[in-house]
């Protein structure tokens, strides 16, 4: 019975979830500016660590933790050499 | 949904509250992503998913692995700690790259619609 009203929080959640990733994927692709997209990719990149957390309570392992980790990691990185390129023209200098 | 443990009736309904706050929140702030009209008003939105969704669906995480292992799982935290120091950073970032991309094409930031605040709608412009 409580693992019932986990499980469909834990659905309702994922659905939420893919939503929102959804909804960032068409803010990336109508811009309109380049500026729009880098943010829309921000906003995925975030929604789909979250998207993990929520499946990893889901299946019960913390093997999902360390994606999401990697996920963060990896997604301040080109989010913010992004920005420098749009602000500079290059990342490296 | 197979591997669900068993817990106790307030710690499942605490988790659920929980991730259904969190993923609400997600969903509620790329919504605005895609519904607000200019760049600086669209910059805010996500950030709801990146503070308190983010952190709730953290604490539901640490809750249900601390319930179900009998030890304190607080791994969590790192991720929380990281996109906290992170997301001001590069939200900073972005927006000085577009004020000056702005200034550079001779466009006022904080032009408005003919007399409403409200921002011009941004054109189709690379």
């Amino acid at each position: 019975m409580n693992a019932a009203i986990l499980g469909v929080a834990l659905f309702i959640g994922q659905v939420l979830l893919a939503l929102a990733m959804l909804m960032a994927a068409v803010r990336i692709l109508r811009g309109p500016r380049a500026q729009d997209r880098v943010l829309a990719m921000d906003a995925l990149y975030s929604s789909g660590m979250l998207l993990l957390l929520v499946f990893g309570i889901g299946s019960g392992t913390t093997l999902y933790f360390e994606a999401a980790l990697v996920i963060a990691l990896l997604g301040f990185v080109s989010t913010a050499a992004m920005a420098k390129f749009l602000m500079r023209g290059e990342v490296i200098e | 949904m197979t591997t669900l443990h068993e817990l106790p009736l307030w710690a499942a309904l605490l988790v659920s509250a929980l991730i259904l706050l969190g993923s609400s929140l997600t969903f509620i702030g790329t919504l605005g992503l895609v519904r607000l009209r200019s760049f600086y008003e669209r910059v805010h939105a996500p950030t709801l998913g990146a503070t308190l969704g983010m952190g709730s669906i953290l604490l539901a995480s640490m809750l249900y692995f601390s319930l179900t292992q009998t030890r304190p799982v607080v791994h969590e935290l790192l991720i929380g700690l990281f996109l906290t120091v992170t997301t001001p950073i590069t939200l900073l970032m972005l927006v000085q790259a577009t004020l000056y991309r702005d200034r550079l094409r001779g466009r006022d930031p904080l032009e408005t619609q003919d007399g409403s605040d409200r921002p011009v709608t941004d054109a189709a412009e690379p």
